[in-house]
């Protein structure tokens, strides 16, 4: 009976994980074009400051930050595709989701303050899911991009 | 005080180095929101409870970090940069570091 129970239980999470999940990460995807659509006039560069510098008034940091968990779907399949290896897509899909957020919210910032170039730009990954207790947790991740704003002189 | 990722002040320059500043938080979730985060992990997605929570600790971290270059006698910290590390189930550290300068 119990074994029934929890197999019940792992079907339901599953079909959660199937739908909830999916609708989920097409949303965010629908979301993350449309803003970084919106958000092209801000560009950004992982360098250092243009060689015109002084065109612009003094820097601002900004920091955008999301943190992104797995639904029990991409658990299962992450799961399994590690049994025989190779690229787990369900994952790839999650932090890139998670990065370009990042990226999307620093950029909001750097509006926000009326920049039009964040350079210098760095992106951080923290894993939150490490667990003591020795139960795997389900994976979640800090995802971080800051950068310098700059504003043109007036 | 200007905060910059970058190695300089755009349109200043550096006349003093201070050396390295750093500021750090260690913070626990909240037993309720750690709840609330667990049965969110069954659909998968943003746990905006944790970025709220992290976004709060680094504004700390860098506060701390900025109030110790003002006790340098530093008017700018350049070459920032973060981490994050989960050091115990349930907590994270939330670091910012830089060089603390004197511009002009």
């Amino acid at each position: 009976m119990d074994g029934i129970i929890q197999i019940v239980f792992f079907l339901v999470l599953l079909a959660i994980g199937v739908f909830a999940g999916r609708a989920n990460e097409r949303r965010h995807y629908r979301e993350l074009e449309q803003a970084e659509e919106d958000l092209r006039d801000v560009a950004v560069s992982a360098g250092r400051a243009p060689d015109d510098a002084g065109m612009f008034s003094s820097g601002k940091l900004v920091v955008g930050s999301v943190v992104i968990a797995e639904d029990f779907f991409k658990r299962v399949a992450a799961g399994l595709k590690s049994l025989v290896g190779g690229n787990i897509r369900s994952y790839e899909t999650l932090l890139e989701r998670g990065r370009r957020e990042a990226i999307v919210r620093m950029k909001q910032e750097a509006r926000r303050v009326g920049a039009t170039h964040v350079v210098n730009v760095r992106l951080e990954t923290a894993s939150l899911s490490e667990d003591w207790s020795g139960r795997q947790p389900m994976f979640s991740a800090e995802f971080i991009a800051y950068g310098t704003a700059l504003t043109r002189r007036a | 005080m200007e905060l910059t990722t970058l190695e300089t002040v755009p349109g200043k320059t550096i006349t003093r180095h201070l050396g390295l500043v750093q500021g750090s938080t260690v913070r626990s979730k909240h037993a309720g929101k750690d709840i609330l985060a667990g049965l969110k992990n069954i659909v998968g997605g943003e746990l905006k409870s944790y970025t709220a929570l992290l976004n709060e600790s680094r504004t700390e971290a860098v506060d701390r970090m900025v109030e110790q270059a003002r006790d340098a006698g530093a008017n700018a910290i350049v070459n920032i940069r973060f981490s994050t590390s989960n050091i115990a189930a349930g907590a994270a550290e939330v670091m910012a570091y830089g060089t603390a300068v004197v511009v002009s």
